[in-house]
């Protein structure tokens, strides 16, 4: 059944009981050719690109919980393509492309809205640093302009610019930048995949990875065993446990980022808008909640909660750089489990043992990705070859020191990230 | 309408208030709700999506449809719940989401298009065209979206946060928490009351059950003295706990008395806590059941028994349990008319008056547009209309477990009560008692309490007499679930968001079929009100719609805050300077006073530059300091670089350890520059470190880099290195330091030392104890300017003063202070770099310090910047770039590329880390790191940066421009 | 959240920062190998359940911990020097 006005317009006139199921619920196969562990955005989006784009869909997506239940229905929903380091910005480059084309792809609206988004800087320093990350974005062929303190206040006008302990110098603005409804993404992804033959199994859990003279043979699930030629773990946040199943160790830790929304508002703020001097970003849904966060709890923490440390620190940034919000009352918190690495960049790659793959070590990040993830993560199963976008997405670029891509800087330690 | 001699508020204080323009009058603690009511208002909003008229519908902060915004200005707040707004002379509010009035709202035509706007619509169309989406639909929806407006103008930052601590929280001060408190507090515990509202009672203050053989109130009132004479416990009232924290950490948000913008934010450490909610009504889904005067029946008995408001003139009860029948006995007792009992059940208790009682019965449709007029039942017997204004519904009471699910639980059904009660022992420290815990009598909330108080006091091993229970009703609870009326018409579940049991039906049949998938698809239960109206209704009517249990259908998870709260509250002292500390120098004052801005460096003000007469921009200061420091002396302040003493018998090994380079081969008296690795084998700080004396060194970092060091500092010593006998301690704040370069800067510190020093006893990298004027110092002969320098520190006390006479002196000798500014260019003649070359991505390979890498000692960091990654050739590498024109723009953050080469990643050859105008050389200079940068010295590159539109071609040179042989240094 | 520092007592949670797991505290010795050192730095159990891990008490004395705590409940489970 195809989405648009006309349908809504035939099926609103009939009692709005014509809508059909937007996905099946399969009995899970014996054996597939391969299985996608994780229906998350990143293995729905896989799924649906590997039927797609290679006509593969003797393919299951094993999902413990409910479809899109992990981070991609937890997150602030932004998307931008303002990385600079190589391995980042081709990446990035390629998911924002993918995301402008998306509802279109998917036949349903995912409400991709590239409201524009802009980091503020208030130090020459951080300016230079931004300076730095705007041309790599030109130079990608991606698009960012330089505001002055003046520009800044053309566009965000309602910022605190009279009294704030970091003034703002200005800002770098990514006018391709913006946001899109995480939960429609998931259910796109996951609509179309079904509508191509692929199979997305919901409450099925891995409890085993069949490893045999170093290939991989299928899994073991809470609703039996299925066979499979490859299987990709693609379980942000669980990535440590599930890899663990087949023996691997990664070099993730797992922990918690808090986000915020308002009760909905009257709108009030258009863009994407990022702090530089302390952990915070805002964003205003279409609802009208003011959606916000700032930066990890950073104890390792499987818990998708928070504490109040944390939280205190987003609400007084949000108070030093925009106290006209500070009557918007805070509805909801909520906090999902991020897979940190030692540079803060995701792993796309195979591993040591033939036909296990991996897509993990998204940090906070893997909302944006979520096209590109999926498009990069089908090609390498299709074709055993790293797509060129995300080539660089190593296991073994921690050991080697080749590649790393630290983009904060931080080095080699996980939560700094 | 106001029943007299009804009510716990004083007739006689009048209170005038102002509802979308019109005034009324209330009395002294009046709700805005109650007093509307008593005025005879019953339309207070307009729902979310289709802006049906709406009435208010509870007694609470549950409310989901009277949502007003109080006050102007700055004061002004959206989505305030009319039922939580105290009245107070002069109070304003208006009603929201309706244009131009609340009785005549324009967007009501949404209503009339419902069936193409159901749940999800807007995930099936918008599509096309493509550009439509932001150019008009979004732009249209965020416009319709949302319910109240803020006002533009910043909050003003007027509330606080307060750390609390106590032995036992208790949270809630009805029945069950009045017995817990007065328990802990007899045993001598140290207790917290807190509760929701602006007096505590809870339920007793709403209903006609006497306690103890008094009237409730009274009852209350009885405690709240023996309470109040307790030296160890603290009440709160209008003080809801948000949030259940690790450790026993609870969120609370204490608010004002009436009119009193100001808020504050508790953060508690409870050792244990007793949760007395109490529980929240829920309603029954029916046809038409959204209009103004259908309210909960639990409500409508508080507005009569608190407020002395009757909700409306004429009254209809439609309940599946026994306990809201009393509703219909209040409001006869109170002089109003009574329609009718109707109850679902096959069974129900009799008529206690005039009324009749329907069985098997249920509401089947309403009328009335802007208020209700009339209901539609059949029973048992048959069918008829009724006209009423008030319904009053109860479909049973959902126990307020929220604080117990935070950590993640979830709560458990029982069906012999038809509600979710508490998971057990979810929250370590917290207790449930009272109707909170499914405990749903008078006594039986008192019993709890008094239990929930002793188990935790046993805990705490501290002892306490049995209290005397006073005698209260235990009517067992006589409740069958019933959840919703099918038939024609829409029958609402939340009513803020309207969503209908309709749109629960269809998210089943397009199989959203986990309750997570309804909720999110829907958008039951993401209102204000978080669902607490419509969560359990609607789980129901998804169980039933796709063949499960409740139990198996589950709910959705609970999260704080418990109510919504102010940002400005929970951020409350992070506005304006507040959010971060200020630090100052000691030469901050005289800084201002020479009319030097000051920047920020880190949480530090420092100053730019020091404009002199004549200057009017700050290029011409900086060039100018520029040729004073290079020419004959300036003098700045660097007291904001890290400074750790320390001292022992291996604190030379320690420094061996944590530096690349050997300082156990330094004698005393001298100092080393030292670059400092993280173990992933990237330059973390650079600074110096001077041997005093044997065994005793002074190290300096960065200003940027002071905290972690320290941090890993005491990372190697504790830990790594506990083996190493030493101790050191942060002194960067005891010392103030102050740089004096340039070819008179000996000559300058003669003039103030009480020894002066030559070459010989001082040359180069030479440090030691100085005093000056008596004042006892430390002097180090080292240079970031590449001029003959040196570092003076003095005791900070003593800073003011010694900056003061050091500029005064630098200036009888053509010098004075220099700034930032001046500092930068300096540093970058000589090559010397900052945090902006070393941004945590380099090696010392990448610098050009491999060979600070003393080969046969291991280091922090040695082994990991050996891995082939980061020995690598290609790294890009550090230089210096000079323009070919020298007066061409180049600007840091620019990228290079080679000169044929077009300006893509591809191409991309390296980028621009530091640039400033040299006075001394008459160009642009630049710091960068290009690839293979060592091997390129001579060749051209090109300077690209595209956001300002610079395209520069370069001599790559090496980094240092400016005497590079370093003879300035010397002699 | 609260931690108890050994020397200072329960205190809250932010006066302290937390670095990872406590396997940092065992530094390879140089010549181990780059399996051993990957390993050291990079890759980590990382359970869903009782974990040790390094705490820095930056606002207090200083001191580094070692806390024993799960994952999943955020329960303390003991608190050591380091």
């Amino acid at each position: 059944m195809r989405y648009n006005a006309l349908r809504l317009l035939k099926e609103g006139l009939t009692g709005n009981r014509g809508w059909v199921p937007v996905w099946r619920d399969p009995v899970p196969q014996a054996a597939y050719d391969i299985v996608i562990i994780g229906g998350g955005g990143h293995g729905l989006a896989t799924a649906w690109y590997l039927a797609r784009e290679h006509g593969i869909t003797n393919v299951a997506v094993l999902e413990r919980g409910y479809l899109g239940g992990g981070n991609i229905g937890r997150n602030t929903t932004i998307v931008r393509a303002n990385y600079f380091l190589p391995g980042n910005a081709e990446f990035y480059s390629h998911s924002l492309k993918l995301w402008e084309g998306l509802e279109a792809d998917l036949n349903y609206n995912v409400m991709h809205s590239q409201r524009g988004l802009i980091n503020l800087f208030h130090s020459d320093g951080q300016r230079d640093a931004f300076v730095r990350r705007g041309n790599a974005m030109i130079a990608q062929g991606d698009d960012a302009v330089l505001l002055d303190r003046d520009g800044v206040r053309r566009h965000l006008p309602y910022l605190d610019f009279d009294n704030p302990r970091f003034p703002v110098y200005g800002g770098l603005l990514h006018p391709r930048g913006g946001t899109a409804r995480h939960d429609a993404v998931a259910w796109g992804y996951a609509r179309a995949a079904d509508r191509r033959g692929v199979d997305l199994i919901q409450q099925c859990e891995v409890t085993g990875i069949d490893v045999q003279g170093g290939r991989v043979t299928g899994v073991q699930t809470t609703r039996g065993a299925i066979r499979a030629k490859k299987v990709a773990i693609v379980t942000a946040g669980r990535s440590g446990q599930v890899a663990a199943l087949a023996g691997l160790r990664l070099p993730i830790e797992s922990h918690v980022l808090q986000a915020f929304v308002t009760e909905g508002l009257k709108p009030v703020i258009d863009h994407v808008v990022s702090f530089g001097m302390g952990h915070f970003y805002i964003s205003q849904s279409d609802k009208g909640g003011l959606v916000f966060g700032g930066d990890l709890d950073f104890y390792a923490s499987y818990a998708q909660r928070g504490n109040l440390p944390m939280m205190e620190h987003v609400m007084e940034a949000a108070m030093t750089l925009m106290p006209v919000i500070g009557h918007a009352n805070v509805l909801r918190s909520w906090g999902g489990i991020m897979d940190m690495t030692p540079d803060g960049s995701p792993i796309i790659d195979r591993t040591d043992i033939d036909g296990l793959y991996l897509d993990c070590g998204w940090c906070y990040g893997g909302f944006k990705a979520v096209p590109a993830s999926g498009f990069a993560l089908a090609h390498l199963l299709a074709t055993d070859r790293p797509h060129e976008t995300a080539a660089r997405f190593r296991l073994d670029r921690f050991r080697t020191g080749a590649g790393l891509m630290d983009e904060e800087g931080t080095g080699a330690q996980h939560n700094l990230h | 309408m106001r029943v007299p001699g009804r009510g716990l508020l004083n007739a006689a204080q009048q209170v005038r208030f102002n509802f979308d323009g019109v005034a009324y009058d209330g009395l002294a603690g009046d709700s805005l709700a109650s007093a509307l009511l008593a005025n005879g208002v019953r339309l207070m909003g307009r729902s979310f999506k289709y802006h049906r008229p709406r009435g208010v519908v509870t007694a609470g902060s549950d409310e989901p449809n009277a949502l007003v915004t109080v006050g102007r200005g700055a004061a002004q707040r959206p989505n305030a719940r009319a039922p939580m707004v105290e009245l107070f002379e002069g109070l304003e509010a208006v009603s929201q989401n309706r244009w131009p009035s609340l009785a005549v709202d324009a967007m009501q035509v949404n209503d009339l298009v419902s069936p193409f706007l159901s749940a999800g619509f807007y995930y099936k169309t918008f599509m096309w065209p493509r550009a439509f989406w932001e150019k008009l639909y979004e732009p249209v929806i965020r416009r319709a979206a949302g319910l109240g407006a803020l006002s533009g103008v910043a909050a003003a930052d007027e509330s606080d946060k307060v750390f609390g601590f106590c032995d036992l929280l208790v949270i809630g001060g009805g029945p069950a928490g009045l017995m817990a408190a007065l328990v802990a507090g007899r045993a001598g515990a140290d207790v917290i009351l807190a509760d929701e509202r602006d007096r505590m009672g809870g339920r007793l203050l709403d209903e006609k059950e006497g306690v103890g053989g008094m009237a409730g109130h009274a009852w209350v009132a009885g405690v709240l003295d023996e309470l109040d004479s307790l030296p160890n416990l603290r009440r709160l009232v209008r003080c809801t706990v948000t949030g259940a924290y690790d450790g026993g950490t609870y969120g609370a948000v204490q608010r004002g008395a009436p009119g009193v913008a100001h808020e504050t934010f508790w953060r508690i450490a409870a050792r244990r806590a007793v949760l007395c909610a109490g529980a929240l009504e829920r309603g029954i889904a029916f046809p038409g059941n959204d209009r103004p005067g259908v309210m909960m029946a639990g409500a409508v008995r508080g507005y009569l028994h608190r407020y002395g408001v009757a909700a409306g003139r004429s009254v209809a009860v439609f309940a599946n349990n026994d306990h809201a029948h009393c509703t219909a006995r209040d409001m006869a007792a109170a002089g109003l008319r009574v329609a009718c009992v109707i109850d679902t059940r096959p069974e129900a208790p009799a008529s206690t008056g005039d009324w009749p009682v329907y069985t098997e019965g249920a509401v089947t449709g309403t009328s009335g547009r802007l208020g209700l007029r009339s209901i539609s039942l059949r029973h048992a017997g048959g069918q008829r209309d009724v006209f009423v204004d008030t319904l009053a519904v109860s479909g049973g009471w959902n126990p307020a477990v929220h604080l117990t699910c935070h950590m993640g639980a979830r709560p458990v059904w029982r069906d012999d009560i038809a509600a979710f009660v508490p998971p057990e022992a979810a929250v370590p420290g917290l207790r449930v008692a009272g109707a909170a815990a499914g405990v749903f009598t008078t006594h039986g909330a008192l019993s709890t309490g008094v239990r929930a108080a002793h188990d935790a006091l046993d805990d705490l091993g501290i002892s306490a007499t049995p209290a005397d229970l006073p005698e209260a009703e235990d009517a067992a609870c006589c409740i069958t679930a019933f959840w919703q009326v099918p038939g024609k018409g829409r029958a609402w579940l939340d009513l803020q968001n309207d969503v209908t049991t309709k749109d629960v039906a269809l998210a089943a049949r397009e199989n959203f079929r986990s309750v997570e998938h309804m909720k999110r698809y829907t958008t039951q239960g993401m209102a204000t009100d978080q669902g607490k109206g419509s969560n359990v209704t609607a789980l129901a009517v998804l169980a039933d719609a796709t063949g499960r249990s409740i139990a198996a259908t589950g709910t959705t998870t609970f999260r704080p805050p418990y109510t919504p709260v102010a940002i400005a509250t929970l951020g409350a002292g992070g506005s304006g300077v507040g959010f971060a500390p200020q630090r100052f120098t000691t030469s901050h004052a005289a800084s201002i006073a020479m009319g030097a801005p000051m920047v920020e460096a880190g949480l530090w003000y420092r100053p730019g530059y020091f404009p002199r007469r004549g200057e009017t921009t700050w290029r011409q200061s900086c060039d100018r300091e520029v040729a004073m420091v290079r020419g004959a002396v300036g003098v700045t302040d660097v007291s904001t670089l890290g400074k750790i003493d320390i001292q022992g018998p291996d604190a030379a090994a320690f420094l061996d350890f944590v530096y690349t380079n050997r300082f156990s081969t330094l004698p005393p008296g001298r100092v080393r520059y030292g670059l400092m690795l993280r173990e992933d084998g990237h330059v973390m700080d650079d600074g110096t470190s001077a041997c005093l004396s044997p065994g005793h060194y002074l190290m300096t970092t960065t200003t940027a880099g002071a905290a972690a060091v320290i941090k890993h500092l005491d990372f190697v010593a504790q830990v790594l290195r506990s083996d190493l006998n030493l101790r050191f301690t942060s002194v960067t704040e005891h010392w103030a330091q102050f740089a004096i370069a340039g070819p008179k800067a000996r000559h300058l510190l003669n003039t103030l030392l009480d020894d002066p020093i030559d070459n010989a006893t001082f040359p180069f990298m030479a440090c030691g104890a100085v005093t000056l004027a008596g004042v006892k110092g430390r002097l180090f002969r080292i240079s970031f300017s590449g001029e003959h320098a040196y570092e003076i520190a003095v005791p900070a006390r003593h800073g003011a003063a010694l900056f003061r006479l050091l500029v005064a002196q630098a200036e009888t000798l053509g010098g004075g202070a220099y700034g930032m500014e001046a500092l930068n260019v300096l540093r970058l003649e000589k090559g010397h770099i900052t945090h902006a070359e070393i941004d945590g991505r380099s090696t010392a390979g990448d610098i050009g310090m491999a060979r600070m890498l003393a080969p046969q000692k291991d280091c922090i960091g040695k082994v990991m910047a050996a891995r082939p990654g980061l020995s690598d050739p290609a790294r890009p590498r550090l230089v210096g770039l000079r323009p070919l024109d020298p007066t061409a723009p180049v600007s840091a953050g620019a990228h290079l590329f080679a000169p044929g080469a077009a300006a893509v990643r591809e191409y991309d050859e390296g980028y621009v880390t530091s640039v400033g105008w040299s006075a001394t050389l008459n160009s642009n200079l630049c710091l960068a790191f290009l690839t293979r940068g060592a091997d390129r010295i001579g060749e051209q590159v090109r300077l690209v940066d595209a956001l300002r539109g610079h395209d520069t071609l370069c001599s790559v040179t090496d980094p240092v421009a400016h005497d590079p042989k370093g003879e300035r240094l010397r002699g | 959240m609260r931690l108890t520092c050994p020397l200072c007592g329960a205190r809250d949670l932010r006066e302290f920062s937390y670095t990872g797991a406590a396997v940092l505290c065992d530094r390879p010795a140089p010549d181990a190998g780059a399996d051993v050192w990957d390993s050291y730095l990079h890759l980590r159990d990382n359970p869903a359940g009782v974990t040790r891990d390094l705490w820095y008490h930056g606002a207090g004395c200083c001191a580094w911990l070692v806390v024993e705590r799960d994952t999943v409940s955020h329960a303390v489970l003991s608190v050591v020097l380091g």
